[in-house]
């Protein structure tokens, strides 16, 4: 079982081995992890302030998220969470679209033709399942593209999480799980979900490889997944990652993170803030400077602003619209509701007088 | 012309579909080696490899999360549940991903895949084996759901259900898989989906049906036919989306319906039919609609089970009150 903790970055900042992007590249992906931090944070504001339906925080995750993402190509495919709007945005699914979609709006759920990301999952597990077949269809079309599916702790306990292991270990389909295990699934510490000593070793009863890495860590992150994601692309099937990590917030704007655990803890965990641990290691490197700092972060918020400006400024859908994307072709009875509800009354009871 | 019957018409259509579209692949447990538990898939492996004729892991979930994939992905794979009793383990696959990914992607992903079911008793099988519970599919927003009741119908719903762009649930009844046997051509066809066919034409008395249940009103209505009674038989063919109009032009001209299920009577398909015959038929009746079905039980074992199938002679009595009140 491969249960070494993969580190390259200390919570200090200081690197072991070699990185493995140069710093530009890192640069790079400091800045998304800062403006995915913001948009985050907005989504929270948003909630409250009665704009957004709900919102799930990822806050602590960034690292895992945005490190993982990067290790795609152009028409990888991510089947991804409610709780993984910072990959999703980085593999291009927009802001805009992911808060029309927080804000109860189905167009949010129309990422642009050519991003392969498809809308984030609610229900818990099954969509593993939809990466092993998404994998599978590309290979199968002989098209070079994998998929990488993201899930949290608890959905290893469901039974599409052993499911789509197995069916991806016996056709060595080209997809990559990735859980991030955030240490709750709501309030259900990690520790009752399994008794499994870690979730990477579930992969051995899979026939293929379970790797556990340090999810707060930018560089381990991209890494592993690197290596998965060339695995699976040169024909070499699954890989099974673990990225431990921890959820700051809570579960989502709905629940308070103090009925169920330890403020130290999450002080504990603060101080592995995978942001600041990549900013002290561009600091280190010279690479890092407050007024960077700054101006980075007035020109992310200023596009996540314009995307809340324009997802807000999108008049509500028809009420005729529910009806329209329910078939290619609507039903005869689909149009006769539609015509119900906007307006023409009822057309059915009449008897037939 | 080809005579088959309705396991080798399904297989028939399978395997052109197969040939004309390289991304049409069958799943499901030994659909394979051993072409399906009801031979249904037979020689298909041989004919198009096992990339495209794939035997899965005893894995109802897996099979419909995977082939829901490959649909998004761009394939039009044919899943098959062994038996509709074990079809439940795939069901949260089916309500909450494969019949609502359109919807939830305003049309910017589609899964166009096929799920095959056998179903339906008279067969004396197992436990679990022989359930007709197409309300919960046809219950379902997003799905379409049809049923052959022969050879002819079977092949050609089955190559529209792959033509389809949408999710089709294809129920196969099981009992008539070998019972009966019918000319059909040898080239690919379709049967419409969403419409009814007149499978008796008949003027006292319409009858309403699906499937296995076909062969039981045919029955019912050569009996009726001794008595005087001219039953009219719609065989629907198609239940999501329904052919009203057809149903209706059928009481319209009778004044009289009896709808037909083997599925349990609550909460089952008559009482759709039936609210959609009060709505837009209702004073060209002459009788209530009456409904012949199974019962509210566990489907009864072997020795049992043809108390609860709907019988013709169950079916001539209710056509009877209605012609006689």
């Amino acid at each position: 079982m491969a249960e070494e903790l993969a580190q390259m970055l200390t919570p200090d900042g200081e690197l072991r081995g070699e990185p493995p992007v140069d710093l530009e590249a890192t640069r790079h992906l400091y800045r998304a992890m800062v403006g995915a931090r913001l948009f985050d944070r907005k989504g929270t504001a948003l909630q409250k302030q009665g704009r957004l339906a709900t919102y799930a925080p990822f806050e602590g995750q960034e690292a895992a998220q945005i490190g993982s993402a990067a290790a795609l190509r152009g028409d990888d495919w991510l089947v991804a969470t409610y709780r993984d709007a910072a990959a999703m945005w980085f593999r291009g699914y927009p802001w805009k679209l992911l808060l029309l979609w927080r804000a109860g709006d189905e167009r949010g759920g129309a990422p642009p033709e050519g991003v392969n990301v498809l809308p984030p999952s609610i229900t818990v597990g099954a969509h593993m399942l939809h990466a092993v077949g998404l994998a599978w269809a590309a290979k199968l079309l002989g098209q070079d593209r994998i998929a990488l599916t993201s899930f949290g702790d608890g959905a290893t306990s469901e039974g599409d999480f052993h499911e789509a292991m197995n069916f991806a270990g016996v056709y060595q389909v080209p997809v990559v799980f990735l859980c991030q295990n955030n240490q709750y699934a709501i309030s259900l510490r990690r520790d009752r979900q399994t008794a499994s000593p870690t979730i990477a070793g579930k992969a051995e009863a899979y026939g293929f490889p379970g790797v556990l890495v340090d999810g707060n860590d930018l560089f381990a992150v991209y890494r592993v997944t690197a290596d998965a994601v060339g695995r699976a692309r040169a024909g070499g099937g699954p890989t099974l990652i673990e990225a431990l990590t921890y959820r700051l917030g809570p579960h989502t704007t709905s629940d308070d993170p103090g009925r169920y655990r330890d403020p130290a803890e999450e002080a504990t965990w603060r101080e592995r803030d995978p942001v600041e641990r990549v900013r002290r290691y561009l600091q280190r490197q010279s690479a890092w400077t407050e007024e960077w700092q700054r101006e980075i972060e007035n020109e992310e918020a200023a596009l996540i602003e314009q995307a809340v400006e324009e997802a807000e400024a999108l008049p509500p859908q028809e009420p005729g619209q529910i009806f329209e994307a329910m078939f290619a072709e609507m039903t005869p009875q689909l149009r006769e509701q539609q015509q119900e509800l906007s307006g023409g009354g009822p057309v059915t009871p009449t008897g037939d007088r | 012309m080809a005579t088959l019957n309705v396991a080798q018409a399904i297989n028939q259509g399978l395997d052109q579909a197969l040939a004309a579209d390289r991304r049409v692949v069958v799943l499901g447990e030994d659909v394979g080696r051993t072409g399906g538990v009801f031979r249904v898939t037979d020689g298909l492996l041989e004919r198009h490899g096992e990339d495209r004729v794939i035997d899965t892991p005893v894995s109802e979930s897996g099979i419909v999360g995977a082939a829901f994939g490959m649909a998004v992905g761009g394939l039009h794979p044919v899943a098959e549940m062994q038996f509709m009793g074990f079809s439940y383990p795939a069901y949260d696959q089916v309500v909450s991903h494969v019949s609502r990914i359109r919807n939830r992607s305003r049309h910017r992903f589609t899964a166009p895949l096929v799920l095959r079911i056998p179903y339906g008793g008279g067969i004396g099988a197992a436990e679990h084996h022989s359930e007709s519970t197409e309300a919960i599919y046809a219950h379902v927003p997003g799905l379409k759901v049809v049923v052959p009741s022969t050879p002819r119908d079977a092949k050609g719903l089955l190559l529209a259900a792959i033509a389809d762009p949408d999710p089709v649930v294809f129920l196969e009844p099981i009992r008539l898989y070998r019972a009966i046997k019918e000319d059909l051509p040898e080239e690919p066809y379709e049967v419409p989906i969403g419409r009814a066919t007149v499978a008796r034409e008949g003027t006292d008395v319409t009858v309403v049906a699906w499937g296995a249940m076909l062969r039981e009103v045919g029955k019912a209505a050569d009996m009726l036919e001794e008595d005087g009674v001219n039953a009219e038989v719609i065989d629907l063919r198609s239940l999501v989306p329904l052919d009203t109009e057809a149903v209706m032009e059928s009481v319209r001209k009778t004044g009289r319906a009896v709808i037909v299920h083997e599925a349990p009577r609550t909460a089952g398909l008559a009482g759709e039919l039936i609210a959609l015959i009060q709505e837009r038929a209702l004073y060209s009746l002459q009788a209530p609609v009456a409904r012949v079905t199974g019962w509210d039980t566990v489907f009864p074992l072997k020795r049992s089970e043809h108390h609860y199938l709907p019988s013709p002679e169950r079916i001539v009595a209710a056509a009877k009150r209605l012609v006689e009140s």
